[in-house]
């Protein structure tokens, strides 16, 4: 019986049946699912939310370490977090099989920039293995874990969003239990003192050979003739498209382990036909090699190196072929970006913002990165996850230092300010900074779809957790003014912002309310109780003035024929932003 | 050998869409059919415009189709019709549900919603459908089945009626709403000749 799965959902079943014992992750996109499948098998696998990716790399790594077969998953932003840990993995190699899932986001669908993780296991010298399809993420999964034992070597699985979140059809096999690989101190193999680390530099180039051995033989790089004089060199789900475009007028050799590359594969391939194609979406990782190998090839010089590829990309690139299509006329599409939703915690905090004049806002990484956009364009920096903070400080530094009068507000997520914000607040504290950062607390990990955090209580798997608790946090890490507020009362929100601006030093303000698409837990149900009675509007109070659709809430439409606003009972939470934003009084709630 | 055919759906997030191509894909599948099919998660589900592709055949190669691609296009909103249009294939056939929400420069009143949006593709489409999904759903009874009277109209376009759709619906759907969404899938299919 086969099943219609997602790449992400293919790579926890191969967890599974591989044997695994310990997978820790960040939520991240196009990741995320791998981890919330794992967490069913409760009975076998111990699947851990971690504060960030380094903490999620290295906890599997000790797994590892301790002889159990162990799976880190992250988005390709996040290994940039857990580098410090991978890059020395390269050297020390591991004891129970290991897998770092990266998954990349070619085209940025939800994500700041493409990077192509291939390049992170070259320079990491560590093994990788791209899937190209469901059934192959779970079945290259069991064969990264023989390799990785066989090899003593860290596998990094590249997968990319067409992988993670397309779906096919999956044969699923039965778990094979593994016995934890007995425990021995090896000091010269992980204590990477200096003298270890000398003598681990020339194991890992010997491994590299072995590995590139390997990769000629293993059928992880497999060839396909169809007596074409065209041959293509392709990985993941770039071969996919390639078929699509060229069926069986070309050969193929696809390449499924692609660190190190199968190089004397590749060249006696190039030596059977007459043209060959490299097609890899994002960077010419193979192709930079085959031509440095000395193999003539046709690469990025037509096939783009940015964006995501397709099959009519492919084609165009290649053959010049523009696809035939209809449109339909300009002016009949608005365009639809994301928006807050209805109710929204973070609407009245970024609605009160918006107002206050000469302040530099720094953002961070989360659905309130919507903040920036009209009609509330309240944000005026989002990096990388951590960085409203770091950036607020210095930024507020550059400011005093050079006599320019502005101030910085630096806002961040819950999960976010525990993945990397926490660090920043640090420096804040300590060097002295002056910047006033709120913690927008919605009690959960929210954009990634509500996935639990070190704040909110619980654990991946269900269990009742340490909830860490913010106040105190900062409080401990020398933050004196802090004050928690409930972000839907515009003027609570107002006067918080004003009592740290005024406030002579680095301050904390804490949003706290919950999602509105949250799921209450019994706490939340006891704390926040539900959100009761609809708002309307009064159409005789209503002077069109549109002031309420400047919140940016989807259930707020202005009706440009009455001249009147109109709130959508279908999508209207009762959250009272827009009540309290309008001057006349003439939004009331509906009384039942 | 089949032919590998294209399906495109599209709308806005929050319409069901998800739920529908899983009810189709999940009939394809039981037909024997190799299925693929694809979505995207993430930040562009806050109100944003949704995809999701779903191709069928013997054997299918890409996850994915380019422009100028897909057989039938189904859109649950009328204004995402017009944004998708492009992937419809120049012989290929439109289902449009008469359903409108505005996005959000159209909710602050800073731009209008479209009009003509169907009159033009079906100027341009031969075979273009327009149904009236939600006053269906109403008169069912339910309007959240609106996106199951949609799929019911599109498994007819596809000429796919004579599988088991009830077995599916009792295996996508939770128990108490099954009988509804047979209704409603029915209803879908009585709107295609």
């Amino acid at each position: 019986m086969k099943k219609l799965i997602t790449g992400n959902e293919a790579v926890a079943r191969g967890a599974y049946e591989a044997g695994v014992t310990y997978a820790s992750a960040y939520p991240g996109t196009p990741s995320t699912e791998i981890l919330e499948n794992i967490g069913p098998y409760k009975e076998e696998i111990i699947a851990e939310w971690a504060p960030n990716e380094k903490v999620a790399l290295e906890s599997a790594f000790g797994a590892s370490f301790a002889g159990a077969r162990s799976l880190a998953a992250m988005k390709h932003v996040g290994v940039n977090v857990a580098a410090d840990a991978l890059m020395t993995m390269g050297y020390t190699g591991v004891r129970g099989g290991f897998v770092l899932v990266s998954a990349d986001d070619p085209g940025c669908h939800s994500s700041q920039n493409e990077q192509d993780n291939r390049i992170f296991a070259k320079f990491a010298k560590v093994a990788c293995i791209e899937p190209s399809d469901s059934q192959e993420s779970k079945d290259f999964i069991k064969e990264a874990y023989k390799i990785s034992e066989a090899f003593d070597v860290a596998v990094l699985f590249r997968m990319t969003t067409r992988v993670c979140h397309s779906k096919g059809l999956v044969a699923f096999e039965e778990r094979e239990e593994r016995e934890i690989i007995p425990y021995e101190k090896q000091i010269q193999k992980y204590i990477v003192a200096p003298a270890h680390a000398q003598r681990l530099h020339p194991i890992v180039e010997d491994k590299l050979k072995k590995l590139e051995a390997f990769s000629n033989e293993t059928h992880l790089n497999v060839e396909e003739w169809h007596g074409s004089e065209i041959g293509i060199v392709t990985s993941g789900v770039a071969y996919t498209y390639a078929r699509e475009v060229f069926k069986d007028t070309a050969n193929y050799l696809k390449i499924g382990f692609s660190n190190p590359l199968p190089m004397d594969k590749i060249r006696a391939f190039s030596q059977k036909v007459k043209t060959l194609y490299v097609i890899e979406e994002l960077e010419p990782f193979m192709e930079d090699q085959m031509k440095a190998a000395g193999i003539a090839c046709i690469g990025k010089e037509k096939i783009p190196l940015t964006g995501e590829l397709s099959p009519d990309v492919i084609e165009e690139a290649i053959f010049g072929k523009k696809p035939e299509f209809l449109s339909i006329s300009e002016e009949k599409i608005v365009p639809r970006p994301p928006t807050l939703c209805a109710g929204c915690p973070h609407r009245g905090f970024f609605y009160a913002l918006g107002k206050k004049k000469n302040v530099v806002v720094t953002g961070d990484i989360g659905c309130y990165t919507l903040g920036f956009a009209d009609p509330l364009n309240a944000i005026d920096s989002v990096h990388c996850m951590g960085a409203s903070i770091s950036m607020g400080h210095g930024a507020q530094k550059a400011f005093k230092k050079h006599g320019v009068d502005k101030r910085i507000v630096s806002v961040i997520g819950d999960s976010t300010f525990l993945h990397t914000g926490v660090n920043s607040l640090l420096t804040v504290a300590y060097n002295g900074g002056n910047t006033v950062n709120v913690i927008l607390d919605n009690r959960i990990t929210a954009m990634t779809g509500h996935q639990e955090n070190p704040g909110t209580g619980f654990t991946l798997q269900g269990a009742p957790a340490k909830e860490v608790n913010l106040e105190e946090l900062v409080k401990a890490i020398g933050i004196e003014h802090v004050k928690t507020i409930n972000p839907l009362k515009l003027k609570e929100v107002d006067t918080a912002l004003e009592e740290a601006f005024a406030f002579d030093g680095p301050s904390v303000i804490i949003t706290r309310w919950p999602c509105a698409l949250k799921r209450y837990s019994e706490a939340d149900i006891e704390e926040f109780g539900p959100l009761e009675n609809q708002c309307h509007v009064i159409e005789d109070k209503c002077k069109g003035c549109r002031i309420c659709t400047k919140t940016g809430c989807p259930a707020i439409s202005f009706d440009n024929d009455k001249k009147k606003a109109f709130i959508d009972p279908n999508q209207c939470v009762g959250c009272m932003v827009c009540l309290q934003s309008c001057p006349f009084n003439a939004i009331e709630r509906v009384v039942e | 050998m089949t032919e590998t055919r294209n399906i495109l759906l599209s709308g806005v997030g929050g319409q069901g869409i998800i739920l529908a191509s899983k009810i189709l894909s999940t009939g394809l599948i039981n037909a024997g059919y190799d299925v693929k099919m694809s979505e995207v998660h993430g930040m562009a589900q806050r109100g944003g415009s949704v995809t999701t592709q779903v191709r069928y055949g013997d054997k299918v190669d890409s996850p994915i189709i380019g422009k100028g691609q897909a057989d039938i296009l189904v859109s649950f909103e009328v204004m995402e019709t017009g944004r998708w249009l492009e992937y419809l294939k120049l012989s290929g056939q439109v289902i449009i549900n008469q359903w409108e929400i505005g996005s959000a420069p159209i909710l602050s009143g800073k731009s209008l919603y479209p009009k003509g949006v169907i009159e033009e593709i079906a100027s341009k489409v031969e075979e273009t459908t327009v149904i009236d999904a939600a006053r269906l759903a109403r008169e069912i009874g339910n309007i959240r089945t609106m996106n199951v009277v949609i799929v019911g109209a599109l498994i007819k376009a596809l000429g796919l009626e004579a599988l088991d759709w009830e077995e599916v619906i009792r295996s996508t759907v939770k128990p108490k709403f099954v009988d509804v969404n047979i209704i409603a899938l029915k209803a879908g299919m009585d709107q295609i000749q």
